[in-house]
């Protein structure tokens, strides 16, 4: 457990210390999402439609971003190697690789998102949906991504090669994350949804991280 | 049993199994496929509301059978390789993707043929269609990240592994599109529901469908013995089975 522990501050140490990569998705969704408005236009009921939509999928880009480079320093300093060979089993530092991930990744997203709600005109409802979808859909985005990650480590276009593979595999949540959205948005009850995007997190929680681990060491042995 | 199977695993034995499986299924296949096309194009009726717009089914509805359980067939290669590491596994994976990809457009193709007459446009996001374009997407994955990789070890591992996890996923996504659907789209759609078909059209198309099972299988066969000869080319058996071709 200490050891767990002891990768989530240490990810967290580094991610700290070089703001850019933290920052430079978050930049890069604001970015994004301010777009849609410019090639849309501005009418507050167009926008209140789409919002739920528009956030998701720069939530879903941002997020492949950060997941690009989570697991490359580690592999191109050979840190990853000594983790492998090492004592602690692999399977809680990739957790705790993850958790890092996604506090500096999703958690930002989720905690921004009211901002995002109303730059789009989105009601009091629909803001408070999104936050919960995506406190809720995020970490399951990340445990995904994690795989693509470590499966496209050390090629030559990786980050690209990653959109294709994972993007797919994002389809469920950002159904789900939009429909929950919706739901709030006409009033309904969104309970059903956020019992969902849970049964997705932990289906991921249980298996994505064991998948991550055998391609980390794929990775490893070329 | 284990033997049978470690034997067939052998590049070598494969080869020369799938020399005589391959004219067979082949044949067979031809012949099947001649007989539901002929069938279908000029022997069923007409249906009463799509009228030979129907006959677009034919084709539609194999091929995307087909590819969705190529997918799965790629996967069991998949898991066959990481657990046995048996390397014909990893070829059948490899020569299964183009196949299933291009099966998946065919069906998307033919889908948007039928849907002009029918629903007088040539997509919707409906969930069939939606979900074949995703399958289509898994299949490109797995295409994309073996041709970004340079060893072929540890791309076979990385795309069987991507393979599986693929596997894992399909259902959520095929439920969730479904779910998404029924959310989002105007009733007008029912008529995407399955008509219960008459026998003279339901033979016909099973028929199709098992000619297209076995065309993929020769196809497929086809392949992984291209790759196979690829990959061993410099042992003692191809050399002598190309010098063999060229004395001939």
């Amino acid at each position: 457990m200490s050891a767990l522990f002891a990768t989530v501050g240490r990810d967290l140490r580094l991610h700290f210390r070089r703001p850019a990569d933290v920052l430079n998705p978050l930049a890069f969704f604001l970015i994004v999402i301010s777009l849609f408005p410019l090639g849309i236009g501005p009418a507050p009921e167009t926008l209140a439609g789409i919002a739920a939509g528009v956030i998701w999928v720069a939530a879903l880009l941002s997020l492949l971003l950060s997941i690009d480079t989570m697991f490359r320093s580690d592999y191109e300093d050979g840190t990853l190697e000594q983790m492998i060979l090492g004592r602690q089993p692999l399977l809680l530092l990739v957790l705790g690789k993850l958790i890092a991930q996604w506090l500096v990744s999703g958690l930002p997203i989720a905690v921004l998102s009211p901002l995002f709600g109303m730059m789009f005109f989105l009601s009091s409802d629909g803001i408070k949906a999104i936050v919960l979808a995506l406190l809720l859909g995020t970490p399951t985005l990340v445990l995904l991504g994690a795989i693509g990650g470590a499966l496209t480590l050390g090629l030559r276009q990786a980050g690209l090669v990653l959109s294709i593979i994972v993007l797919p595999l994002y389809v469920p949540v950002l159904i789900l994350g939009t429909a929950m959205v919706d739901s709030a948005v006409s009033g309904l009850g969104y309970t059903g949804h956020m019992l969902w995007l849970g049964a997705l997190l932990l289906f991921c929680l249980a298996l994505a991280p064991v998948a991550t681990q055998f391609s980390l060491k794929i990775a490893i042995s070329h | 049993m284990w033997n049978w199977f470690h034997r067939l695993g052998a590049p070598k034995s494969f080869y020369e199994i799938s020399g005589y499986l391959v004219p067979l299924l082949g044949t067979l296949a031809a012949l099947t496929l001649l007989t539901g096309v002929v069938w279908a194009l000029a022997f069923v009726p007409a249906d009463y509301q799509q009228g030979n717009t129907v006959r677009i089914m034919y084709i539609h509805v194999p091929s995307a059978i087909v590819a969705q359980s190529s997918y799965m067939m790629m996967a069991i290669a998949g898991i066959v390789f990481l657990i046995w590491r048996i390397k014909l596994a990893d070829v059948a994976l490899e020569c299964a993707a183009p196949v299933g990809a291009t099966l998946t457009l065919l069906a998307l193709a033919t889908g948007a043929i039928w849907g002009k007459p029918t629903w007088g446009t040539w997509w919707v996001w409906d969930a069939r269609l939606t979900s074949t374009l995703v399958l289509l997407f898994l299949f490109l994955g797995v295409m994309a990240l073996r041709s970004a990789m340079s060893g072929r070890e540890s791309a076979g591992r990385a795309s069987a592994m991507l393979a599986i996890v693929g596997l894992v996923n399909l259902p959520i996504i095929k439920y969730s599109v479904d779910w998404w659907f029924t959310l989002h789209q105007p009733s007008s759609l029912s008529l995407m529901k399955k008509p219960a078909m008459p026998p003279e059209m339901f033979i016909p198309l099973l028929v199709m469908v098992l000619g297209f099972y076995l065309f993929f299988f020769a196809i497929w066969m086809m392949r992984i013995r291209a790759e196979i000869l690829e990959r061993e080319q410099r042992t003692g058996w191809v050399r002598e089975l190309l010098a063999g071709e060229h004395a001939r």
